[in-house]
């Protein structure tokens, strides 16, 4: 059986689980098994509902401690899943508590753990799975040896598709201890999109000059919906928050659309970007690096191009 | 209050990333090699602040590799630190580095492991957490801020779309990022104090390989750039709307 982690956010189920889903369901089929999944947790979403992702089965552990994050009780609680249903492979988000849980699971259950991965695994001889090394520079294919198998998958890796079939929900019965993490609070920019889980991307770097100048990477990122992001420099002249900075050093992310104003395409910036599957470039240099790596481009002022490319996508939107 | 800084090399972030053997080794010739830059900008830099703020602090570095590493764990003392480890081993399975210094670790029955949040070659991000398992301790990972008083530590952590503030006490294992420290430059007062710092090489502990790396492959080449007229800026929109589906 392949069991997917699905994770919740203040009760919420975060976009990446449903991706994580699929993954999980595909990789089952692939197995000749069924995939389940595990919320922890209160949550107030339809679990039900998460059959539409591939899974059986949600196994539930519906107690107020787990709804605040804390790795080791995580772990403990997925491995009493695991052990109770007997999984073999279990499939994380890449996302910020995959990165927590993931590792501490894999070393309770001597599990081999892939973090990063971004396709399926190739079982043909063996278990291989292929993730992301050197920032986005290149691929491993790594063999994971132990019986029992974790994969955290990267968001964005992998295409969602949804049938119309339901989950069974069952509580899982089992006792929490008491957090030795207590959160005292969550400050969450409201209104703005997630950058490691969107679709679209708009980022500004140096070109733009200043902060001051930053609307039309806001004015274009809410007409699409995108997630804004930074340049290194930028982030570091305060320019621009620093969970905003995208490169080796910063966030890696794969969106579907990747616009970089201002950005000249530094080695670093392209390693946390290049798996973005479409890359557009606008910058007045045209020998800016960032070009090499591009899908459209245009050489020229930003200040002058920006507006008239706002105006022709609220066109567009207008008559959507 | 004692400290354990988990430092690893990487290749510099401009190193040209190529591979050897069949593509089943990294290319390392001729590779500039660093402190990961997680590990050193923001775990290191971070508890040797700790240590300036409390001269009774005791900070140890800790690095799992071969004697090819001692020029990155010196260029670490340099920074700070009291002393350092080496486990010389050559195994690269996160999981058995995290148990070679789990062990060390509770051996030395340290308050407070830092590690950077991943590292720039293998982007595991898993040192921290499995270290945390191992010792059946508390995990913050992705840390922004860490702030302590006593035995009780604050600490900011980057979760989706925003932040969270945690409190733990002591012991705790923490993975850092950018937010908890500014980058140093060694002076030669300490790159001059770091040749007579103890560095200790250990043999390793027997643990267990979970995986291993069959191969490696390059993204595929760019088609190349489509430019579109700055006079014309609307046939961008309409190829990424018509053609590329963008959006």
């Amino acid at each position: 059986m392949v069991l997917v982690f699905i994770d919740q956010s203040e009760g919420h189920i975060k976009k990446s689980s449903f991706e994580a889903a699929c993954y999980a369901a595909t990789v089952a089929a692939q197995l000749g098994t069924s995939a389940e999944a595990v919320l922890l947790g209160v949550t107030s979403d339809n679990l039900s509902s998460l059959g539409n992702y591939g899974v059986k089965k949600v196994h539930t552990i519906a107690n107020e401690t787990l709804t605040n994050f804390d790795a080791q009780l995580y772990t403990k609680a997925i491995a009493q899943v695991v052990e109770t249903t007997n999984a073999d492979v279990i499939v994380f988000s890449n996302n910020t508590t995959g990165k927590a849980v993931a590792p501490r699971l894999s070393a309770k259950l001597k599990a081999g753990l892939v973090t990063g991965a971004i396709a399926l695994p190739d079982t043909s001889n063996g278990f291989t799975v292929k993730k992301t090394v050197f920032s986005g520079k290149a691929f491993a294919n790594i063999n994971i040896n132990t019986p029992k198998k974790i994969i955290a998958l990267n968001p964005n890796s992998f295409n969602v598709s949804i049938t119309t079939d339901t989950a069974e929900v069952v509580p899982f019965n089992t006792s929490v201890d008491a957090s030795k993490i207590v959160v005292s609070a969550i400050n969450k920019v409201t209104g703005e999109v997630s950058l490691s889980e969107a679709d679209i991307v708009v980022s500004g770097g140096r070109g733009l000059k200043g902060p001051e100048n930053w609307g039309l990477v806001t004015e274009l990122a809410t007409l699409l919906g995108a997630a804004t992001a930074c340049s290194r420099p930028v982030a570091d002249i305060h320019w621009r928050p620093h969970h905003e900075h995208v490169g080796q050093t910063g966030l890696a992310i794969a969106p579907n659309l990747y616009i970089a104003i201002g950005i000249s395409g530094a080695i670093q910036h392209l390693a946390g970007v290049n798996r973005s599957k479409i890359i557009v470039v606008i910058n007045k240099d045209p020998e800016a690096p960032f070009f090499k790596a591009a899908d459209y481009g245009i050489v020229g002022d930003a200040f002058e191009v920006m507006p008239k490319i706002i105006e022709a996508v609220r066109k567009i939107k207008a008559t959507a | 209050m004692k400290i354990l800084v988990c430092i690893s090399k990487t290749p510099d972030t401009t190193a040209k990333i190529a591979f050897a053997d069949n593509n089943t080794k990294f290319a390392a010739e001729g590779v500039q090699w660093i402190i990961n830059p997680y590990d050193e900008w923001y775990a290191l830099v971070r508890a040797i602040e700790l240590k300036e703020a409390n001269p009774a602090v005791v900070l140890h570095l800790i690095n799992v590799g071969n004697a090819d590493n001692e020029p990155i764990i010196r260029k670490a003392l340099a920074l700070g630190g009291d002393e350092a480890i080496r486990i010389n081993s050559e195994i690269s399975d996160s999981f058995n580095v995290a148990a070679q210094i789990a062990a060390i670790a509770k051996e030395g029955n340290y308050d407070l492991v830092f590690t950077g949040k991943e590292t720039i070659d293998y982007n595991g991000s898993s040192i921290g957490g499995m270290i945390a398992e191992l010792l059946d301790l508390p995990f913050i990972s992705h840390a922004v801020t860490f702030d302590i008083e006593g035995n009780n530590a604050t600490v900011t952590r980057e979760i989706e779309g925003g932040e969270e503030v945690d409190k733990a006490t002591l012991p705790l294992v923490v993975s850092c990022q950018k937010g908890m420290a500014e980058q140093r430059i060694p002076n030669m007062k300490g790159i001059m104090g770091a040749r007579t710092k103890p560095l200790k090489v250990m043999e390793p502990i027997a643990a267990d390989i979970l995986t291993s790396i069959a191969s490696f492959d390059l993204p595929p080449v760019k088609a190349g750039v489509k430019l579109v007229s700055a006079e014309n800026p609307e046939e961008l929109v309409r190829l990424l709307h018509e053609e590329a589906k963008a959006f």
